[in-house]
């Protein structure tokens, strides 16, 4: 077939066709993975709960300054505690979002990282380096003095190599912790 | 052209990473393991195999001035295709790559490709140069995540080889990927032309 000359008209009507066809596909595409998509966040989100709280029954959700709080209950209806996904924006690659849940008195339960453009070796072993196991755990403390590694005068060990995740890290249990101190008082 | 020219152009003899030198930037970026660089690798493969055969079932549609943003919007619609279905079914994956997936869309591989072979030839030959380039590129980014991912980590596809270290962590940053990336490449050069 010989090639369509380059006439407005050809360009026009050959761009269009391509584009329309274009967006035909990726709307079907997009209606297709719309509902797997949402299903694996919500799925991704409730395991991030679960990995932060004591053993729980049922969720409760409640929203304080834009905030949505996750109240655990057990059987009874009685709140065993809260988890409040919180980003702080100082990482060192981007934003640092972390899922910090507390038990009832505000001590740090777990956490977990759910946002993370750190460096890979360096600042991502956030992922384990705060945990019980972890040469900077913060399981169990209580941010009612707020949290900050030790070269800021705090008490947490910070990731080797890594005081600006370590910081932003303690930033964002701090937020959570303000957040969780205004909700869930009934 | 024969099938087995363009089968071992985008394999060896014109490598799309250590003989075009094209599409650095993903190279650079997603090699920090062996499997991150094997993903990306083959999310590229698909996109430059169907937007191959795409621009080569439309080459005479498409007038010449242009061919640049028609290739462009066909390319863009495979790679968000690919990072809808990843979002969705793969999403430890999408985690890791996510960020570089729409990179995908101004990958010099891609878009050379489309110019220099797919407008040009029919679409078997397309299909093909468009598998195995993206093969070769794929082959190419495992390589080099896998000598980073073991000097940086000493780990070996996520399995730690070399106990009790923590590796020499500048081969995961941007400028070990460079060192790497360099005398990869020069290695592979000296064995082509032995």
């Amino acid at each position: 077939m010989k090639k369509a000359p380059s006439t407005l008209i050809n360009m026009l009507l050959s761009l269009t066709l391509i584009a329309v066809v274009a967006g035909g596909v990726l709307g079907f595409v997009s209606g297709m993975t719309k509902e797997p998509i949402a299903q694996v966040e919500k799925q991704q989100k409730e395991d991030a709960i679960k990995a932060v709280l004591p053993a729980f029954e049922t969720l409760k959700t409640e929203t304080v300054d834009e905030t949505e709080i996750n109240i655990g209950l057990d059987k009874d209806g009685n709140p065993v505690g809260m988890a409040i996904e919180s980003v702080s924006k100082k990482g060192f690659g981007g934003d640092l979002g972390v899922m910090v849940g507390f038990d009832n008195d505000g001590n740090i339960s777990g956490y977990k990282i759910v946002k993370t453009s750190e460096t890979p070796g360096l600042g991502a072993k956030a992922g384990d380096w705060f945990q019980k196991d972890g040469k900077g755990c913060v399981i169990g403390k209580n941010p009612s003095t707020p949290l900050s590694v030790k070269k800021d005068g705090g008490d947490i060990d910070a990731i080797s190599g890594s005081t600006i995740t370590s910081r932003a890290f303690c930033e964002a249990i701090n937020n959570a912790y303000a957040v969780s101190q205004k909700g869930g008082n009934e | 052209m024969k099938a087995k020219d363009i089968i071992m152009n985008g394999l060896i003899k014109e490598n799309p990473t250590w003989v075009l030198i094209l599409g650095m930037c993903p190279t650079l970026a997603t090699t920090t393991s062996a499997v991150n660089g094997l993903c990306m690798g083959l999310a590229t493969a698909f996109v430059l195999m169907m937007s191959n055969i795409v621009i080569s079932l439309l080459k005479s549609l498409i007038p010449d001035k242009v061919r640049i943003p028609a290739f462009i919007v066909v390319i863009a619609t495979f790679v968000t295709v690919v990072q809808l279905v990843m979002q969705a079914y793969i999403p430890d994956l999408y985690a890791s790559l996510g960020l570089f997936i729409p990179l995908i869309v101004v990958n010099c591989v891609v878009l050379g490709r489309a110019e220099a072979f797919a407008s040009k030839n029919n679409v078997m030959n397309s299909l093909l140069d468009g598998l195995f380039m993206g093969l070769g590129f794929t082959w190419a980014l495992t390589l080099i995540g896998f000598v980073r991912e073991l000097l940086g980590t000493g780990c070996i596809f996520g399995h730690s080889v070399i106990g009790g270290s923590d590796g020499m962590l500048l081969f995961i940053l941007p400028p070990g990927g460079f060192i790497c990336l360099g005398l990869l490449m020069a290695l592979i050069a000296r064995m082509r032309k032995a």
